[in-house]
């Protein structure tokens, strides 16, 4: 809701004249038309409304779950939304489980190796990872799996084989910044007395890091995997221009293009009911894993 | 007769960033099975190298540089990890320092007690859940079901380390590594853990290391003692002994330093007859509003007089009120009922604008050193910092000033120049102290000014502020758990325990001849008074 | 008097004591860094961006804008350093100049991020209660908005080209600078060196500009060092989408942009602009990364 505001408040408040860029959008010179007729534009689009008064329409409507006309493909936003949301939703679903095993795996396997020059190395690797744009990472996999390679498309939207190469692409800065940060919860834990204490057991090196290291080191984690969705998102949209792949990335991209103001506010209102949603989940996994969380009396 | 451990000429180093720092330097000693060896030493003496190398776990940029350590026959200075391994646990085991940070925090207590026994007896034993409540029960905790369902957070100082010493016994070693196992915890709480300790390892004929600063500790519960200095073994021998008759002088400074055995400096009285009290508590009491509708009494009903040139000291242990006093007497809390007066004038709900100018001659000096100072400002900085907010001196004048405080905390001028970070910290109490006299007050709070610090370097501050207080005529309100550090400098005692007035009086009457039963327990649990009464 | 006449030959070393010199523990500072190979390379790369980005024509002499229809799409040689691209331009001049409109616009947007994040942080962990709830609300809702969409967003009102990309991006990373600098105020009031000089008669606003400001400025400089090099790939990423500055102007995004076209035959035109690209925010996060594990 807060996010809805603020995208309406920016898309509406900052341009100087909404109605020309939305005449525009659906193929209108301004100064074409009579003033009679820019008047029923003017109502057409609500612009006739106070600023707060079409603001608490709109809300209302999004709250019923309208969110309005497109202006450049004159159908009902819901519908295209309803359209393209399967292909975003496999292809991010997909990326953050990739980003999750790749991250989680070279950070525990950073923290376990101790030959130094591969440490090292597996160590500087996230701090690459996500030095690489996205899409200039998702050209370089064309080029080589797509072109040089030939194992999958280089782009479309139909079957699993052309939802590989777009779901590395996009995995692999969500990844990173896992692998960082799960890296420094691993150098922090190790550095803590019940580490010790855990060796002193005689447990092995491999035991002590999976029982006492893993679930302290990946507390901070958890917080950052509802923090990524965020990005998770606005890597769709330069992954599926890439990739061409009708999803709302795409969708969003190109509504900007045309300036397509209620498209581009329903999309960001999507994606940000979307984050708050997983980090609702998140909050609600938390004290699963930290049983702090819970048990804590509230005295201070 | 095999021996349990026996170090010949150990010698350890640290290796970071191209520095090189040696932490043993040709250390020998051995242990016998079913024995108990206090290592005595302060900060830096490589007293804790040594545990680490017993349990064969040296940071990685430690290396041994020579000689033999042998834990049962096998040497492990340059033993493989799985063999080490084979050690931990089952031949010796550990009790941590500090029980605060040692358990893991989000594994229930009963999973980490199992995790010891499952690596002694194999993966499917039987009795392992009884077994759990078991070791629970044997070191003294209630309701053994209960603890082994919670959370080490959901437990107490002294409830965890019961615990760590249940996870060292499980492993049924020959010896238990005691790492300064109490220094954490509460004075009374300590002795009773200890004697534990010394209990249940007695009846089992373990082994015991204990790794101490303290030599009361060492002289109460070590058949021998240890006594390193920087990496050297200064002395050694049969506990009683080496502590009556020391034979090294570093030894007798130690013990000098040592509240419990040296003649302790008392305080030069001071007369109060016909002199108005600096700082006055009536009746003053703290409640804290909790959520849920709940509240917390923090305090209550505590009346004290501070007079000019006078110690009045607060003692009790963590929850007994005592630092909210002093937070109180500085006007950081409000007092929930009751009066406060400075000099005469009542303090007890003045604004921070309205309290400034009273700052000039109450001032405060901190607990812990290494955070009392702004790691950017130097020293001279920090020192005339109080000066510079009340505009007192400009420029050469301050200048001066500063070498002046720098004199009376005995500490050279040219470290006006340094950053908080290349003093010690002893001096970084010092200069602590001259940025609280900067002002040149009536009044110095302190809390717990040497807790943080080196047995001798608290006897070097104690003596400072002895001097500076005949000197100066300042007034102290010494807040500390520390019996021995209030027997050398109060006049008068306050103790409290849990917001409770337990006892009040002249210094010499309530350490000398205590009333209540909770004053006596404070004294009785002071190491060291086994050899001092003997 | 004791005290005092202990202290006498020290008295003749205070004389010759002045207050500090602060450039040389700089230099004591800075000496053990030039030691690391890797931050040295990091800083050189850099240096070299941001002179490049400043005076293009020092290190090229070729007109970036010079078509040269015989020479297009030339494989990297000595004359072409990373080819040429399908008017025959030099690419390597191209990425030159186009590091003037990158650096510019990702400068603007961390000096925006950091100025109003800043201030938004320390007026939210200074004063605290509602202000700081409503601020924290506010950073809450921003941070829920995904980066590039909010760019987009605002791309979309306030219209194409370096500069809006450069705003956008900047009110996207507002909130990490917000969220850090609260926090590493509220961790530095409660510390016992604020209390003693509050105790000592410092007002507030010298509190905070001598205590709290210098000691929480380490990880905000960090991360302003890293945002630099995540502003300069969003920035990319949305000239990348075509709504960076208009041709023949080029920025890094833009380059790859239109090399994409032609990644079967010349795969140089996209992949040597973007390999450029990755090693300058590479070296950004490496130099970040050194600062933050020495002040640890």
């Amino acid at each position: 809701m807060g996010a809805y505001s603020i995208t309406y408040f920016i898309l509406y408040l900052l341009p100087g004249d909404p109605l020309s860029i939305m005449l525009s959008a659906s193929g209108m010179e301004i100064d074409a038309l009579s003033p009679e007729q820019l008047a029923k534009a003017k109502a057409y689009y609500g612009l006739d409304q106070g600023l707060l008064e079409r603001y608490v329409n709109l809300l209302l409507g999004v709250l019923q779950g309208d969110l309005g006309q497109s202006l450049t493909l004159n159908r009902p936003v819901t519908a295209i939304l309803a359209e393209r949301l399967p292909q975003t939703l496999a292809l991010a679903g997909f990326a953050i489980v990739l980003s999750l095993i790749g991250g989680v795996g070279l950070a525990y396997l950073a923290a376990y190796v101790r030959w130094q020059p591969l440490k090292t190395a597996l160590s500087r690797l996230p701090a690459l990872g996500f030095s690489v744009p996205v899409f200039w990472m998702g050209l370089l996999l064309i080029q080589i799996f797509a072109f040089g390679l030939g194992w999958f498309p280089a782009t479309g939207s139909t079957g699993f084989d052309s939802l590989v190469l777009p779901a590395v692409t996009l995995a692999i800065p969500s990844a990173a910044v896992y692998a960082q940060v799960l890296q420094r919860g691993f150098q922090d834990v190790w550095r803590e007395p019940y580490i010790v204490t855990a060796y002193a057991k005689g447990l092995s090196r491999a035991q002590v890091q999976a029982r006492h290291g893993l679930r302290n080191a990946a507390l901070p984690l958890l917080t950052l995997i509802g923090l990524q969705v965020g990005n998770t998102v606005s890597g769709a949209v330069l992954v599926e221009t890439i990739f061409a792949r009708n999803g709302v990335g795409r969708l969003v991209q190109e509504a900007v293009l045309r300036q397509d103001i209620p498209l581009v506010l329903a999309v960001v209102t999507v994606s940000a009911a979307a984050f708050v949603l997983v980090n609702l989940l998140v909050d609600l996994l938390y004290p699963i894993l930290d049983p702090r969380i819970t048990h804590a009396p509230k005295v201070s | 007769m095999s021996r349990l451990i026996d170090v010949q000429d150990l010698r350890v180093s640290y290796h970071s960033a191209g520095r090189v720092t040696e932490a043993v330097r040709g250390v020998s000693f051995h242990l016998d099975p079913g024995e108990t060896l206090a290592i005595v030493g302060e900060s830096g003496s490589g007293k804790t190298t040594i545990a680490s190398a017993l349990l064969g776990l040296l940071p990685a940029t430690a290396r041994i540089d020579g000689g033999v350590l042998k834990v049962t026959d096998h040497d492990i200075s340059h033993a493989s990890e799985r063999s080490k391994q084979q050690l931990r646990g089952r031949v010796v085991g550990l009790v941590p320092q500090d029980p605060m940070v040692s358990l893991n925090p989000t594994l229930s207590i009963g999973k980490q007690i199992a995790e010891s026994l499952v690596l002694r007896h194999g993966k499917r034993y039987p009795g392992l859940d009884a077994d759990v409540l078991e070791l629970l029960e044997q070191v003294g905790l209630d309701n053994p079901a209960l603890r082994a369902a919670q959370y080490p957070h959901e437990l107490s100082g002294g409830m965890r380390q019961r615990v760590l010493i249940a996870i060292a016994l499980a492993g049924e070693p020959r010896l238990i590594i005691a790492d300064e196992p109490t220094s954490a915890l509460d004075v009374t709480v300590q002795k009773r853990i200890l004697d534990h300790l010394e209990q249940l390892v007695k009846a089992r004929g373990i082994a015991l290391v204990i790794i101490t600063h303290d030599l009361g500790v060492a002289a109460d519960r070590a058949d021998r003692v240890l006594v390193m200095r920087q990496g050297e073994l200064v002395e050694s021998g049969v506990a009683s002994k080496v502590l009556s008759a020391p034979g090294h002088s570093y030894t007798r400074d130690l013990l000098a330093a040592a509240p419990a055995f040296g003649e302790t400096p008392r305080p030069v009285s001071v007369s109060t007859l016909g002199a108005q009290p600096l700082l006055e508590f009536e009746g003053v009491g703290k409640r804290f509003q909790l959520p849920h509708g709940q509240h917390f009494q923090a305090l209550q009903d505590l009346s004290l007089e501070v007079y000019p040139g006078q110690t009045l000291a607060i003692v009790g242990e963590s929850g007994s009120g005592k630092s909210t006093s002093l937070r109180i007497a500085l006007g950081l809390e409000q007092p929930s009922s009751g009066r406060v007066r400075f000099a005469g004038q009542d303090i007890g709900g003045l604004s921070w604008k309205a309290f400034r100018p009273l700052r000039q001659r109450m001032q405060l000096v901190q607990q812990n050193p290494f955070a009392a100072l702004d790691p950017k400002f130097s020293i001279y900085q920090s020192v005339v910092e109080p000066l510079v907010s009340f505009g007192r001196l400009k420029g050469r004048e301050l200048e001066q000033a500063a070498r002046r405080l720098m004199e009376q905390v005995q500490l050279p001028a040219s470290y006006l120049d340094r950053l908080p970070r290349e003093l010690s910290g002893g001096q970084r109490q010092r200069v602590a102290i001259a940025r609280a006299l900067a002002l040149k007050p009536d009044l110095l709070l302190l809390d717990e000014p040497v807790s943080a610090l080196d047995v001798s370097v608290q006897a070097q501050i104690l003596d400072l502020l002895r001097e500076l207080q005949a000197e100066l005529g300042v007034a102290y309100v010494l807040v500390s758990h520390d019996l021995a550090v209030v027997a050398s400098l109060a006049h008068q005692v306050v103790v409290l325990k849990q917001g409770q007035v337990v006892e009040q009086g002249e210094a010499g009457r309530v350490l000398e001849q205590p009333q209540a039963s909770y004053t006596r327990e404070l004294l009785e649990a002071v190491p060291g008074r086994r050899l001092a009464v003997a | 008097m004791t005290v005092l006449q202990r202290l006498i030959p020290v008295a003749g070393e205070a004389s010759q004591w002045r207050p500090r010199r602060r450039l040389q523990r700089l230099l004591d500072q800075a000496g053990p860094l030039l030691r690391r190979p890797g931050f040295v390379v990091a800083l050189v790369l850099v240096l070299f961006t941001l002179a490049a980005a400043l005076w293009p024509g020092l290190f090229t002499q070729v007109d970036p804008y010079a078509t040269q229809p015989s020479a297009k799409l030339l494989p990297p040689s000595a004359a072409h350093w990373f080819g040429t691209d399908e008017l025959g331009r030099d690419l390597y001049t191209r990425v030159l100049y186009g590091a003037r409109l990158s650096v510019e616009a990702a400068l603007l947007a961390v000096g925006l991020a950091l100025v109003s994040g800043l201030g938004l942080g320390i007026v939210s962990g200074f004063i605290g209660g509602r202000v700081d709830a409503l601020i924290m609300r506010l950073v809450d809702v921003l941070l829920a908005l995904p980066g590039l969409l909010l760019a987009l967003a605002i791309v979309t009102a306030i219209g194409f080209g370096t500069i809006p990309v450069a705003i956008a991006v900047g009110v996207g990373i507002i909130p990490g600078f917000a969220r850090t600098t609260r926090a590493e105020v509220l961790r530095i009031k409660t510390l016992p060196y604020v209390e003693a000089a509050r105790l000592g008669g410092a007002s507030w606003g010298r509190t905070l500009l001598r205590h709290v400001l210098p000691n929480a400025w380490g990880p905000v400089a960090v991360l302003a060092t890293l945002d630099i090099g995540a502003a300069i790939l969003a920035t990319a990423g949305l000239s990348f989408l075509g709504f960076g500055a208009a041709p023949p102007a080029a920025e890094w995004g833009t380059l790859i942009a239109n090399g994409r076209h032609f990644l079967i035959t010349a795969p140089w035109v996209s992949l040597l602009p973007g390999l450029f690209l990755v090693l300058v925010v590479f070296s950004l996060n490496h130099i970040a990364r050194t600062f933050e594990e020495i002040q640890r």
